[in-house]
């Protein structure tokens, strides 16, 4: 008995292509059932790490395991036990909705009587039940993207690898996807996601590994995350720069304080929130000054990447002028 | 608890259901190029009209030109029919390379490289679907020859076999450019790439112009090249002429590039990411 086994094991992976290197040693695991987000902005080897995964590239060195099957040694059974959706979403234009899927069945072996119901199953939970017999040409963005998730979902893999699943998706498209991955994970699929959204590893990831320029820069749980690296943090906006800085000295027994102009950081090096909220307006209270703003702020996982990488993560540079590269080919990105 | 039970039973279960079924998954992918083709009237109509265009062209345009003395005594459009037969499949061996270059850019190659399909499927898939395209478009001309006063010298069978080689050998160019569609980037480049392979094959062969009108220092390639070779022996075969030694010279040639080309487009396609 396998239990406890991790559904994708991944151990040292090492990738070159000619003298750039793409991934520089990458190890993570996910846990049957679970879902684990690969975070990092374009470039951090997220795309090579998946189609090694996937059998599609050979690692240079480390290995990679599928529910407990080498992926270099038995690229074959690793096939039939994997769902590739990716940001190309790869659905045949020509065909119809319900023709990809029927060719996915055929192509995975699934019993003939299975393929029809299950095609038209999946096109309902996918909200394609009307377009089933139109020919994908027509398709939305959105509509593909679903078609391409429902094609790597005919065979009932239990592993599931989704490659920037929602890139270049309206917000719309966007929140239908997560949706639809989130019933997913409540069946019990395990499912591997890379993302240059932060908030979509929040929202989906039970686990985060944050790569960047090929190395894992950052791993842990949403809140584990949260709490290592982003503090909560109080923001008191006020009148006037000699008001802040009044302000700053009565707050000093709340936290750390920093100036900002007319805005006052303090940050919580406990957790209570509250607490320290009402310290804070006490204090200011106290020293008869009325802030224009007062915010309790909790850290976003941009915070976390700025503190992480250095740089933000790149995604409203990239949103809309994302260009698929080719091939999954690493793109350097300029460091900011 | 689901996901403790769930990846034992699959992984077994799978492992059993998903040998790489050689044929099926091959029959399964030609299928998916075949209502490609049938949902692209564009690439249909290429694959239809050309050749008709070339028919006409040749037997009312050029085909005066052209003495019945140095054809051995038959007419132009005998001599001529075999050879735009031959010039249809060579040109039509371009979509295989537009196709698969296509399929690459889609990332519809990517998809099909992470199911459990036999290596050779998407490949084999093509070239069969392109076959069965083939088959069409030579019906097809057939009946347009017969309308402009192509008659078979021989016999049924003669046709039969000549249409036969010239399918076969048709499958052969597919896999010479299923590596050439592999090789490249895309579409446009495929498309491209092919021409100059393409046009020294056919123009300069016997499809259209008997060999010794053409100077002779170009001769000795074009006897023997390919494209002359099979069109001598499609039409030795529907002209009644002594057919043999063309028609173990063309299937060497066929054998030869299906030998060659075939391993090279297969691992061409394992590498190609």
């Amino acid at each position: 008995m396998t239990t406890g086994q991790p559904a994708i094991l991944a151990e040292g992976l090492v990738k070159r292509f000619g003298d750039i290197t793409a991934l520089g040693g990458v190890s993570f695991e996910v846990p049957v059932g679970k879902v684990l987000g690969l975070l990092g902005p374009n470039g951090a080897g997220k795309t090579t790490a998946v189609r090694i995964l996937t059998t599609l590239l050979r690692p240079d060195a480390g290995s990679a395991h599928v529910l407990g099957v080498d992926v270099t040694v038995d690229p074959h059974t690793v096939r039939g036990s994997i769902g590739l959706a990716g940001q190309y979403a790869a659905v045949d234009e020509n065909l119809t909705a319900s023709e990809n899927l029927k060719m996915v069945g055929r192509l995975t072996h699934m019993p003939a009587t299975d393929i029809g119901p299950r095609g038209r199953e999946l096109l309902q939970q996918f909200a394609l039940g009307d377009a089933a017999d139109r020919v994908v040409r027509t398709f939305s963005g959105g509509m593909r993207r679903r078609l391409d998730l429902a094609a790597s979902l005919m065979h009932r893999p239990p592993v599931l690898l989704l490659d920037e699943p929602t890139t270049g998706l309206d917000p719309q498209g966007r929140s239908e996807l997560w949706d639809v991955i989130e019933d997913l994970t409540a069946e019990g699929v395990t499912v591997l996601l890379t993302t240059q959204y932060l908030e979509e590893a929040d929202q989906l990831a039970d686990y985060i590994v944050v790569v960047d320029h090929g190395l894992v820069i950052a791993e842990g749980t949403v809140s584990a995350l949260k709490a290592q690296l982003g503090a909560t943090v109080i923001e008191v906006a006020l009148r006037s720069v000699d008001e802040a800085t009044v302000a700053a000295t009565k707050l000093e027994s709340v936290g750390p304080v920093a100036i900002d102009g007319k805005v006052v950081h303090v940050t919580l090096l406990d957790g209570d929130g509250g607490a320290a909220m009402l310290e804070t307006v006490r204090a200011l209270d106290g020293a008869q000054l009325q802030p224009a703003t007062l915010v309790l702020r909790e850290p976003t996982l941009d915070d976390v990447f700025l503190e992480l990488t250095g740089h933000v993560a790149e995604q409203a540079v990239e949103n809309g002028t994302d260009v698929p590269v080719p091939g999954g080919r690493r793109r350097r990105r300029r460091r900011s | 608890m689901t996901s403790v039970s769930t990846p034992p039973r699959a992984t077994s279960s799978l492992a059993q259901v998903n040998r790489p079924r050689i044929f099926g998954d091959a029959m399964t992918i030609a299928w998916r190029n075949l209502v490609n083709v049938r949902r692209n009237p564009q690439l249909l109509a290429f694959a239809t009209i050309q050749p008709v265009i070339f028919i006409l062209n040749f037997r009312y345009v050029f085909g005066g030109a052209i003495s019945t003395r140095s054809l051995g005594g038959t007419s132009y459009v005998n001599y001529l029919m075999p050879g735009i037969f031959v010039q249809t499949v060579v040109f039509g061996a371009l979509t295989t390379a537009v196709g698969l270059a296509g399929d690459l850019n889609l990332g519809i190659i990517e998809r099909f490289k992470s199911l459990p399909i036999a290596r050779s499927a998407v490949l084999t898939g093509r070239t069969t679907a392109d076959l069965a395209r083939n088959l069409f478009v030579m019906i097809l001309m057939c009946l347009i020859g017969f309308a402009v006063d192509w008659r078979i010298q021989s016999d049924v069978w003669g046709l039969l076999a000549a249409v036969l080689l010239i399918l076969a050998f048709s499958y052969a160019l597919s896999w010479i450019f299923a590596f050439v569609g592999l090789s490249v980037k895309d579409a446009e480049t495929a498309q491209a790439a092919s021409f100059p392979i393409l046009a020294p094959l056919v123009f300069a062969s016997s499809a259209f112009i008997p060999v010794q009108t053409m100077p002779g220092w170009l001769q000795p390639w074009v006897k023997h090249q390919p494209v002359s070779v099979v069109c001598n022996a499609a039409r030795d075969l529907t002209l009644g002429l002594p057919a043999g030694s063309d028609v173990l010279k063309a299937s060497a040639w066929i054998v030869g590039i299906v030998a060659v080309f075939a391993p090279l487009a297969v691992r061409k396609y394992r590498k190609v990411t």
